[in-house]
């Protein structure tokens, strides 16, 4: 931060887009590692938000400076909070993402149970009257392209 | 009476401390949770007859003079509201204590259990009682982390997988309330609500409008508002029976409450009504919609359960006061009925051992009791005349046709249609679950339900008549409440007697 308290440096601002940005992309993704780390990093970029807010300075203590370039203690506080809040979620994240590692053999975030049924009776070629080249839904199955690819079903996928 | 305030949050934490040291001896671990719950709903009344009579009771944390120190305030819908939350919650703790002494099969509660379920009150009453934004967040985050603990309980295969999704949407929530936190903050150089509510006022109507829907793009989430719902159906009805229960009734009523709260304190007269409205009449119909298509007893609730929340929805985007109060009734209501028809589902899966309506059938003739349970709420959902569905949508609807205009008209259509489809939904359930030829998934012999399961489950219904018979005076604190909300006076006034810094 600047030492006038003139606000904050364009750097600060292009972390928080960077950490942010890089954040969303990792969310997106379908194994939980990787969202644990969008997560990190999402976090870690709000939390320097919040940071911003505040007006930038000397130490907030009385004494040790001026009173008006001192900066806001309470962002600060804030912070603090915010960082403590996003470590435990960050470690409880880490726990459901090595758990389904350990029950299933992969971390990856499923399919929800409708796209499931849906992909089943895709499968067992139950899904209407979509266009498949004339032969209908009743049509030889062997004749039917397996669209929309059928993702894995792990065991457990009951009902 | 102000020095009560925190004790809604102090309790329960302090209970689930000592639930935690305790965890060996489930009996006194039992004991302390209900004291702690009863000695809540007691203060949570005593802070509604005194915030009804003398207005809003505030305590300044630590001492520190408002603006600067945090406020907990008790305000008539901050009251009420922790006033259902409490004895909801204690009914569905007997219920978890009733359903743990007759099973121990993989879906009874486990120590950490009744620790959690402290926590997750604390942090739902902290919500209520919050005058500050920051102070809100925090509530949520231990509401969150408890709610974690408790959707993913037992760590089985199901639970990791639907609580995955469950956690990291709940986190993304999070992160953006916590970034419009921050962005409130560099706005206006504060936190306290009653202080906000002035320092909004005077910031440039873009900047207004976007922090806005920052926040309520947070809330929306928690809520399960319409276009960002899709997480709800999907990890709630996994979870222990009164564990649904519980977020079920409570989770999404603090996103709504958070709602009502920014609506009215904070963006008054904003320009985001209007695109609130749409969601909440999409929430309505879309939702229902699902309910519908399901054929699985807690997931249809689900879906209800979401459809309704655009009726709440719908009353604060009306934004009069006839709107708020209703939107206000209707959580009441909606929190008591919507737990009641999830410890019911719990009780017709230990019963009939499942809740997949293609696999049950008849459990009217089998469980009468059981068959009163359901079809009290259930109608009580739908809004059958004289329940207090009934009496809230009536109320919801003759706000919206008051309000006149195209848009709040389509929306009391919408409303009634939801209004009956949840009809079509409930009589569906009856007559496939409890009217046709008995057919249980289960082949274990006929065992007595746990009393204290039904004895709970009997209260919450109870409750849920005692809204319907005292629906006078309930409306009249309701109404009275939002006629406080829109004014938004008394509020800023009993936070900051000595006028806005």
């Amino acid at each position: 931060m600047t030492r006038s308290g003139a606000g904050p440096t364009l750097v600060l601002v292009l972390a928080v887009a960077v950490l942010v940005g890089c954040g969303v992309i990792l969310l997106l993704e379908r194994s939980l590692t990787r969202i644990l780390l969008g997560v990190v990093m999402l976090g870690n970029g709000v939390n320097l938000l919040i940071l911003l807010g505040g007006r930038s300075g000397g130490a907030p203590i009385v004494g040790t400076g001026p009173v008006e370039r001192m900066s806001d203690p309470l962002p600060q506080a804030m912070v603090l909070t915010s960082i403590v809040i996003t470590f435990g979620f960050t470690a409880f994240l880490l726990a459901v993402a090595y758990r389904s590692w350990y029950l299933s053999g992969d971390d990856e975030v499923p399919d929800d149970l409708e796209d499931r049924q849906i992909i089943r009776q895709a499968g067992r070629n139950e899904v209407g009257a979509a266009d498949r080249g004339g032969e209908g839904p009743n049509g030889d199955p062997e004749q039917v392209d397996p669209e929309p690819a059928r993702r894995r079903l792990r065991r457990g996928d009951g009902s | 009476m102000r020095t009560l305030v925190p004790l809604p949050v102090v309790v329960p934490l302090l209970g689930a401390a000592l639930t935690l040291l305790l965890a060996g001896k489930p009996r006194i671990q039992r004991a302390i949770s209900v004291l702690c719950l009863s000695g809540t709903l007691t203060v949570a009344v005593l802070f509604l007859v005194q915030a009804y009579r003398h207005g809003p009771v505030v305590v300044a944390v630590g001492g520190w003079p408002a603006p600067v120190g945090i406020v907990l305030v008790a305000d008539q819908l901050a009251a009420l509201m922790l006033v259902v939350s409490s004895a909801v919650t204690l009914c569905v703790l007997l219920y978890s204590i009733g359903q743990g002494r007759s099973d121990t099969s993989e879906s009874s509660p486990v120590s950490i259990f009744h620790p959690t379920y402290l926590v997750l009150t604390a942090g739902v009453t902290n919500a209520f009682l919050a005058g500050d934004l920051f102070n809100l967040f925090v509530g949520f985050e231990i509401l969150l982390a408890a709610s974690f603990v408790l959707i993913t309980l037992g760590g089985t295969e199901t639970r990791i997988r639907t609580g995955s999704t469950y956690v990291v949407v709940s986190i993304l929530s999070s992160m953006i309330f916590l970034t419009s936190v921050g962005l409130v903050y560099a706005a206006t150089g504060t936190l306290n609500l009653a202080q906000l509510a002035q320092r909004l006022d005077d910031l440039p109507d873009g900047v207004r409008l976007a922090l806005e829907l920052m926040l309520l793009l947070a809330f929306a989430i928690k809520a399960a508002v319409f276009p960002l719902s899709a997480w709800l159906p999907d990890s709630y009805p996994t979870a222990p029976a009164p564990v649904t229960a519980v977020f079920a009734g409570l989770l999404t009523k603090v996103g709504v409450y958070a709602i009502i709260r920014t609506e009215t304190l904070l963006f008054p007269g904003g320009r985001a009504h209007i695109l609130l409205m749409v969601v909440a009449g999409l929430t309505m119909v879309i939702g229902i919609l699902g309910a519908v298509a399901q054929s699985d007893l807690k997931r249809l609730f689900s879906f209800t359960l979401v459809s309704h929340i655009g009726y709440m929805i719908f009353g604060v985007a009306l934004s009069t006061a006839a709107g708020l109060s209703g939107a206000i009734f209707y959580v009441v209501h909606h929190i008591t009925i919507q737990t009641t028809l999830f410890l019911v589902a719990g009780l017709v899966e230990e019963r009939a051992g499942s809740t997949d309506l293609r696999r049950i059938g008849g459990l009217a003739r089998v469980a009468p009791l059981l068959g009163v349970l359901f079809f009290i709420p259930a109608m009580n959902l739908a809004g059958v005349p004289p329940f207090s569905g009934f009496l809230g949508k009536l109320g919801l609807l003759q706000a919206g046709v008051a309000a006149g205009g195209p848009l709040p008209g389509v929306l009391v259509a919408a409303g009634t249609l939801t209004s009956l489809l949840t009809l079509y939904v409930a009589s569906r359930v009856w007559n496939i679950a409890f009217w046709r030829a008995p057919r249980l998934a289960t082949s274990e012999p006929v065992v007595q339900l746990p009393r204290l399961m039904v004895g709970a489950t009997v209260a919450l219904v109870a409750l849920g008549l005692a809204l319907t018979v005292l629906a006078g005076p309930l409306f009249d604190v309701t109404a009275d409440a939002a006629a406080d909300l829109r004014l938004r006076t008394p509020y800023v006034r009993a936070v900051l007697p000595g006028g806005v810094p």
